[in-house]
C-alpha cells in the first residue's frame, strides 16, 4: 500500500507503471521521476522503501503539478476562456468542439448521445 | 502548429497607428477595423475596437485577459441560434 499525492493507490504494478494512475504523470514524467531516483525499470511498488516513497512524494510534491491543483488549473482555463466571449469560449459554453472540427455528423464526445429527432420517420420498405 | 517565437506576434502595421492616434486624441471612439487575423497586443488594452464580422462592425472592449488572442476571435461571423423545438417537419425516407 502506497499513498503518493493524495488518495492514490497503485500498488503491485511496477513503479513506472503505476505512477500513471496519478492525474497529471503519464509516461513520461513516470519515467522522469524514475530516472531521477534512481529506480530500477522493474522495480514494483511493494518492493519500494519506506525511504523511496518518501523522495518520490518529495519529488512529485516539489516538481509537478498533479490532482486537484491540475484539475483547477484546467478548469480555471476553460472558464478564462468561457468569460472572455472569444470564440473557443462560446464553443466551451455550447458544448460543442472548439478546435474547428465538424459537427454535421460526429463530434459525439462532446455533444453527448444523439437525441431522436420527434416525428422523424425510420425508412421503410 | 504554433507560431515562432522570434517572428513575434503577428499585427497588421497600420493598427499601431490607428490605436496611437485613437489614444492621442479623444478616446472612447470605436476604431473601426478588417483585420480579423491580427493579435491583440498590451498596448491596445482598454480601447474599443470594432471587429467586422462580413456584416457588422461588433463593439470589443479589449481587457488585459485578451492579449494574446486574435481580434476575429471575439466577432463570431456565423448565426446559428439551434433548431427549433418541437419542429413538425417530417423527413421521409
Amino acid at each position: 500500500m502506497a499513498r503518493i499525492a493524495g488518495v492514490n493507490i497503485p500498488t503491485n504494478k511496477r513503479v513506472v507503471i503505476s505512477l500513471r494512475y496519478i492525474y497529471g504523470i503519464g509516461a513520461t514524467q513516470a519515467r522522469t521521476i524514475c530516472q531521477k531516483l534512481a529506480i530500477p525499470d522493474d522495480r514494483r511498488v511493494n518492493q519500494l522503501t519506506d525511504e523511496e516513497i518518501l523522495r518520490i512524494r518529495e519529488l512529485i510534491d516539489r516538481d509537478f503539478k498533479v490532482e486537484g491543483d491540475l484539475r483547477r488549473d484546467v478548469a480555471m482555463n476553460i472558464k478564462r476562456l468561457m468569460d472572455l466571449g472569444c470564440y473557443r469560449g462560446l464553443r466551451h459554453r455550447k458544448g460543442l468542439p472548439v478546435r474547428g472540427q465538424r459537427t454535421h455528423t460526429n463530434a459525439r464526445t462532446r455533444k453527448g448521445k444523439a437525441v431522436a429527432i420527434a416525428g422523424k420517420k425510420k425508412v421503410t420498405k | 502548429m504554433t507560431r515562432s517565437g522570434w517572428k513575434g506576434p503577428f499585427v497588421d502595421g497600420y493598427l499601431l497607428k490607428k490605436a496611437e492616434a485613437a489614444r492621442a486624441s479623444g478616446r472612447n471612439e470605436i476604431i473601426k477595423i478588417w483585420s480579423r487575423r491580427s493579435t491583440i497586443l498590451p498596448q491596445f488594452v482598454g480601447l474599443t475596437f470594432g471587429v467586422y464580422n462580413g456584416h457588422k462592425f461588433l463593439p470589443v472592449l479589449v481587457t488585459e485577459n485578451m492579449v494574446g488572442h486574435k481580434f476575429g476571435e471575439f466577432s463570431p461571423t456565423r448565426t446559428f441560434t439551434g433548431h427549433q423545438a418541437g419542429d413538425k417537419k417530417v423527413k421521409r425516407g
